[in-house]
């Protein structure tokens, strides 16, 4: 699964006069293409840029795995309990790979996957506003997987082409994987479409409490919205190529038509494609709401964090017994 | 004893099939609560690798249920899905120890789950299951000894990760090594079913379906004793009766009502 690009915190300091050259170089590689690796020269608001994006990537990719782990263990059948425990674990793999990422590029910092646990923790790391909502019902469980991991799908193809070497290369798996995560989702939502009025009825209203919280996916259109935004700094850099409008659209192309034929409907009574603009016409989500989310002010946020708190102090002996400390005494 | 082919030749034979079919109910049922505890723990381990890790052995652990119901849907039992989810305590053939709950609190809320009790149980359960597979592959059923056979390709791999776990805690900080201490003797006061073989353990000998419970557990104590050195001495308990005859725990009626949950939600459904 994935961030948007938004995020808080203050701007970056320029680069240093005696960096220009440096600075130079640094974009005339990545304008021709080149992967910039870990020891590489790097400007600081591009790793800091990174660091925040990745960290927030994977560290979202591990609260990714909570709502859905809630049915985990209730799926209705053998094989919808295999495929969605499979799953999670993905979700729970690309938060590994991620971390691993970012513990890199904080090497310079003396920071680790402690802190980014920590930070998480104190509430200075963000995680993915999809992953502060409730879950009521199995169809949730499908839509997190049809339309979140759709909504990441189009999200990460967008930087498979990303500057920064390590994050491009596993973007290149976790998209490969996503994809078998939107058909298991997919498949969870045929199901209950082709199924019995019960089934039905909770697939619509999953439909309805997620709709906004998808429409707020891929972030803000500007920092009009909410008053910060990187991905002008993001898309300076290679990161990524498309603006958080862009993507959103081509989310709402691809999976609206998917929606009205199975016979369902979105809760905003506007929404149509206009020819002449060429594009989506839909009503905004709350974006104050949006602020609030993010801030671990969402409706599970504190449920969530309490979460992965009592796993963390709860193991702590673990992690002690574990240390190069203990093992050698 | 001749070989038993296939699932109809030993609907032939009323007391075999009884048996055998006994036996399979314990096998599915210990791999399904095992398994069901597992996916419990998801995302809540001690670090992400280990999470991982943990769920592809619960993944494949799930599996090899599934395997076993399957092959008591080929003896006309019921479907898989059924079995797993409809059955009532009282028939499920899990020893008592698998549907023990994870530690304090739940899954959704304060889940103050025990690695402990997670690395002594599953080092347990898997050094057990490695020995019942291994007897398993003479079974005279061939089918189940076919299973036995897939299984164990993967089997001691699992075995193999908790053994490092239990070591290396053990070998680690004086709290670690008395969680774990005080894990084992909580098993063994619970351990005595599941080194039986239940109702039907005489015929389930005799017709060669599985090896007895002596050979069993002796191969258990054999298995673990390079790890639990003082194994010899103890006393298998059974703290809250049998459950191969179908004794159980309020824990186990935690298990079912969640794992059953949604299956029971919409009984026409098709999940």
């Amino acid at each position: 699964m994935y961030n948007y690009l938004e995020y808080g915190g203050s701007d970056q300091p320029n680069v240093p006069e005696h960096d220009q050259e440096k600075y130079e170089q640094f974009m005339a590689r990545i304008e021709a293409g080149e992967k910039i690796e870990p020891d590489d020269w790097m400007p600081e608001d591009y790793r800091q840029g990174l660091i925040k994006l990745i960290s927030m990537h994977g560290i979202s990719e591990i609260m990714g795995a909570l709502p859905e782990k809630e049915w985990t263990p209730k799926a209705p059948t053998m094989k919808r309990k295999l495929g969605i425990m499979a799953k999670v674990q993905d979700e729970m793999g690309h938060g590994q790979l991620l971390l691993r990422v970012a513990e890199d590029l904080m090497k310079p910092y003396g920071k680790n996957r402690e802190n980014i646990m920590e930070d998480l923790l104190s509430g200075d790391l963000k995680f993915h506003n999809v992953f502060h909502m409730p879950t009521k019902t199995w169809a949730d469980a499908g839509m997190v997987g049809w339309l979140v991991d759709g909504a990441a799908i189009i999200s990460q193809t967008n930087m498979l082409d990303a500057s920064y070497g390590p994050y491009q290369r596993a973007l290149q798996r976790i998209c490969q994987e996503e994809v078998f995560h939107a058909q298991h989702g997919e498949a969870i939502i045929m199901a209950l479409a082709e199924g019995t009025e019960y089934q039905r009825e909770i697939l619509q209203e999953s439909l309805n409490r997620w709709w906004p919280a998808l429409l707020m996916f891929f972030g803000p259109s500007s920092a009009d919205t909410t008053g910060t935004s990187k991905q002008d700094t993001m898309i300076k850099y290679r990161i990524r190529k498309s603006s958080n409008e862009e993507l959103r659209q081509a989310f709402l192309d691809k999976y609206l038509p998917r929606v009205f034929s199975l016979g369902l409907t979105v809760p905003d009574e506007t929404v149509h494609y206009d020819e002449e603009q060429e594009k989506w016409v839909y009503e905004q989500p709350d974006w104050n709401e949006f602020k609030q989310i993010i801030k671990n002010k969402g409706p599970r946020s504190k449920e969530r964090l309490r979460l992965r708190e009592v796993a963390y102090e709860n193991n702590r002996w673990v992690r002690e017994a574990l240390s190069p400390e203990a093992i050698g005494q | 004893m001749t070989k038993v082919t296939s699932a109809q030749e030993a609907m032939n034979d009323d007391v075999y099939l009884k048996a055998l079919t006994d036996l399979l109910y314990q096998l599915a049922d210990d791999d399904f609560l095992i398994s069901f505890r597992g996916s419990e723990w998801l995302g809540l381990a001690p670090h992400i690798e280990e999470d991982v890790a943990f769920s592809s052995i619960t993944q494949n652990t799930m599996g090899h249920a599934l395997m076993y119901y399957r092959l008591l849907e080929d003896l006309s039992e019921g479907e898989a899905d059924a079995l797993a989810h409809e059955r009532d305590p009282s028939s499920r053939r899990n020893a008592v120890y698998f549907e023990k709950k994870n530690g304090e609190g739940e899954y959704l809320t304060e889940p103050y789950y025990d690695w402990a009790l997670a690395v002594v149980r599953n080092f347990l359960y898997e050094s057990f299951k490695k020995v019942k597979l291994e007897a398993l592959t003479k079974s005279s059923y061939t089918p189940l000894a076919n299973i036995a056979g897939k299984v164990l390709m993967e089997q001691p791999y699992h075995l193999s990760h908790w053994k490092i776990w239990f070591k290396q805690l053990n070998n680690s900080t004086d709290e670690a090594k008395t969680k774990l201490q005080s894990r084992l003797e909580e098993a063994w006061q619970q351990f005595g079913d599941v080194l039986e073989l239940g109702e039907y353990a005489t015929e389930l000998e005799h017709f060669d379906i599985i090896s007895g419970e002596d050979d069993l557990k002796e191969r258990f104590i054999q298995e673990v004793e390079s790890t639990v050195k003082d194994i010899r001495d103890i006393s298998f308990g059974k703290a809250f009766g049998s459950g191969r005859e179908g004794d159980h725990t309020p824990d186990l009626d935690q298990a079912l009502n969640t794992l059953a949950e949604v299956y029971r939600s919409d009984e026409k459904a098709v999940w």
